[in-house]
């Protein structure tokens, strides 16, 4: 069968050619058509979408700039790509709440609060989709629970205080991995036990119909604004050649994705977590090393053993430690129309301390896999002459991991990390303020200041204040109160 | 007509004797493959007319606690589905006659291969499928094998479901139809009795498909109230953690085989009063 719209899925049973579907227990059925049947007249009333409107302005802060990102592409340059490319960061880091799921939750807090729901239920990894569904609940005071893997909460406390401060409860998940994919089992465990009066706000693009549309609709306004705004800043009708995006369950990449998928010039790379490297099985890579299968609602690729169990994905940045991948993915990857590939830990903390440095702008673990691969592949690039990046998150949650795991590998930087110098600088740690081992300042382990993990100041993971990784004090004890740095 | 299968025989002669069924359910491999052959056996001592066998799955998300728990157990233990065959089969060599049905998710069936798995469960004496996460949506690309070599397709059906939708789940049913009693997961809370038997008698009147009811059922007591209201009663959790307890107090296995047997001897009590 021939396509001639990669946008027309998913059909009336929410399948996107094999994948999607509704993989639920009977128990569930009923509630997910009542969804359903809502969610297909709501996206297109008026008053939803004027709402939605209104609020993704003032109170979301959109549209988020297009920002051309000169001396991230300079150091493209330098590692190999034609000087005609352009990169362009989506800033979406830049809405409240600092990642792009706010946009999702949004419409779907909105969606229950016209089907008279009044209370919320979310799934959460990193925290960012906890942290934006909290944050709306608050601001349309609606009870608001979080389940969370026990271990997301160990590894993203800042998030987990957070959600507390905004008057959400979080409900720590003990079962199986105790990360993301617990969360969403036991998420789905309560919606089920009290379907009439809770709303489940699903974070990705996964779950079971009408979720992977739902939110890819309510994620398309970043594809949108892009090409408004390149048309603004470029030309009348001038397209990307390249769009780059991360993936976790799919949701932002999608949204960047969806409305050019018709438009056969431009390509598209959706960059997943290889973790410690796809060989070594440590890594959060759906599409690249795992395999087809069913699980939360829909068939689409998992990270699964030979009988069939899921397992547990690894990434450094905990918003893509999801062992699947949304069900559109599966088939665009099908329909060779979107190419994936993969970021490991390593060439992901690199992109994340170079953006830091060309263009001032902490990016989160996540989004630095789009960049990482830009870096990677800067050889390959000679025709897509403008390219744009989502930034979907901003890093200020991944500090503290950053610096873990730049004092546990001594020093990760790279020789030529923000210099302007070209690939061939000599690999001289001294040479590189802030960052190396041996500097005095930024993320240094031995730096007396900011974030060393030995430091006294504020932030230093065995200081006795605020938001120390090793302090027990919950984050409770006044942010950085006691710093003697 | 082919001739009537082990599942239907049983449900005729629970009715001519005027009796309601009761089905045990085990989760495959816990707490290890070896106790676990053991413990079916107990089931059907401790009389069990139908036996249910879970495939333990990573991710089993209409399960309460004690069944995940279990299922975690025994994949720890090293459970396959391939295993989980293996003891259906090795079950069905010691038990000519007693119906027993598989139920578990889809993944890992999908991954072994549907029509693989519809060969290796009708050769092993399996007699119906209850696959948690395969509505009547996804169901097709399944039961399009296990039709074929006679494997009843066991649907739920919820207290929620309209109409509408229960008209659909009663089309096509087969072997007999599981009522869940409760809204949530297994093993949460009671059914509430009167809601209950005005279903089942509305039910009763929809469908020639036995109804089973499932999900929150406990206790002898919990069955006693639908003694001649259900075809047939499941009882998972309860005795799951029945098992479990009796293995904190350091019995194994033939002793935990025993303790189990009383445990079901109990609960058939409560449905033959
Ligand atoms: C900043 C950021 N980017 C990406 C993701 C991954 O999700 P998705 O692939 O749905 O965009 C997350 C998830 O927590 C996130 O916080």
């Amino acid at each position: 069968m021939s396509v001639n719209s990669f946008r027309g899925q998913p059909d009336a049973a929410g399948h996107f050619g094999d994948f999607g579907g509704v993989y639920v227990a009977e128990t569930l059925i009923p509630t997910l058509l009542v969804l359903n049947e809502a969610w297909q007249k709501e996206k297109h009333s008026p008053a939803f979408n004027d709402e939605l409107q209104r609020l993704l302005r003032l109170y979301v802060g959109r549209p988020s700039p297009l920002y051309p990102a000169e001396r991230f592409s300079r150091a493209l340059h330098e590692r190999g790509a034609s000087t005609e490319v352009r990169v362009w960061f989506k800033r979406d880091e830049l809405n409240h709440t600092g990642a792009h799921k706010i946009n999702n939750v949004l419409g779907q807090v909105l969606l229950a609060r016209q089907m008279g729901k009044e209370r919320i239920i979310a799934e959460t990894g990193a925290g960012q989709h906890g942290v934006a569904t909290a944050t709306v609940c608050a601001r349309f005071g609606l009870p608001c629970l979080v389940y969370m893997g026990e271990k997301d909460m160990q590894r993203q406390e800042p998030n987990v205080f957070r959600m507390r401060l905004l008057g959400a409860e979080v409900i720590p998940v003990t079962s199986g991995s105790r990360s993301l994919k617990d969360a969403m089992n036991e998420a789905l465990r309560d919606w089920v036990a009290r379907p009439e009066e809770t709303f489940y706000v699903i974070g990705s693009v996964a779950g079971p119909r009408p979720y992977p549309e739902m939110v890819r609709h309510l994620q398309c306004v970043i594809g949108e604004e892009v090409r408004d705004q390149l048309a603004e800043q470029e030309g009348k009708d001038v397209l990307p050649d390249l769009l780059v995006a991360c993936i976790g369950g799919g949701s932002n990449a999608i949204g960047l994705f969806h409305p050019f998928l018709d438009e056969p010039s431009v390509r598209m790379v959706g960059v997943e977590a290889a973790g410690a490297g796809l060989a070594t099985g440590m890594h959060a890579a759906a599409l690249a090393a795992g395999e087809r299968g069913v699980l939360h609602g829909a068939k689409s690729y998992y990270i699964q053993d030979a009988d069939g169990q899921i397992e547990e994905a690894h990434s450094i940045s905990a918003g893509l430690d999801y062992p699947g991948i949304g069900p559109e993915h599966a088939w665009l990857k099908e329909q060779g129309r979107v190419q994936y590939d993969s970021a490991t830990d390593a060439e992901v903390l690199q992109a994340f301390q170079l953006c830091a440095r060309t263009e001032g702008i902490l990016p989160a673990l996540e989004p630095s896999h789009a960049l990482a691969w830009l870096l990677r592949e800067a050889r390959s690039l000679d025709t897509p002459r403008r390219v744009v990046v989502n930034l979907c998150g901003r890093g200020d949650k991944d500090i503290f991991a950053v610096a873990r795991h730049l004092s546990d590998s001594g020093s990760d930087t790279e020789s030529d990390t923000g210099s302007d110098s070209g690939s061939d600088a000599k690999p001289d740690a001294e040479s590189n303020a802030g960052l190396g081992t041996k500097s005095g300042a930024g993320l240094g382990t031995k730096s007396g200041a900011g974030l060393g993990t030995k430091s006294g100041a504020g932030l230093g993971t065995k200081s006795g204040a605020g938001l120390g990784t090793k302090s027990g004090a919950g984050l409770g004890t006044g942010l950085g109160a006691e710093s003697s740095g | 007509m082919a001739s009537a299968t082990r599942l239907e025989s049983c449900f005729v002669r629970l009715r001519e004797s005027r009796r309601t069924g009761l089905i045990a359910f085990m989760t495959a491999g816990y707490p290890d493959a070896e106790t676990s052959a053991l413990l079916l056996d107990a089931l059907v001592e401790g009389g069990a007319d139908i036996v249910e066998l879970g495939m333990p799955f990573s991710d089993p998300m209409a399960d309460g606690v004690s069944i995940q728990a279990a299922s975690v157990a025994a994949l720890r233990s090293g459970m396959t589905l391939a295993q989980t065959l293996s003891i259906a089969e090795a079950f069905r060599a010691r038990h000519a006659e007693v119906p027993l049905v598989l139920m578990g998710y889809y993944n890992p069936i999908y991954h072994f291969g549907a029509e693989a798995f519809a060969i290796r469960a009708a050769e092993a004496g399996v007699d119906g499928l209850i696959v948690v996460d395969l509505p009547p949506e996804e169901e097709g690309e399944l039961r399009l094998h296990t039709d074929k070599r006679g494997l009843h397709w066991v649907r739920l059906l919820t207290p929620t479901s309209s109409e509408a939708r229960l008209a659909k789940l009663l089309h096509g049913a087969s072997g007999f139809l599981y009522y869940v009693a409760v809204r949530g997961i297994t093993g949460t809370q009671r059914a509430d009795e009167q809601e209950l038997a005005q279903r089942l008698a509305w039910l009763g009147g929809q469908t020639q498909v036995p109804l089973a009811v499932g999900f929150g059922l406990r206790t002898a007591e919990d069955l006693a109230a639908l003694r001649g209201k259900a075809s047939a009663a499941v009882v998972g959790s309860a005795l799951i953690e029945r098992v479990a307890a009796a293995s904190e107090r350091g019995l194994q296995g033939a002793a935990l085989a025993t303790d189990l047997v009383h445990a079901v001897r109990e609960l058939r009590q409560g449905l033959d009063g």
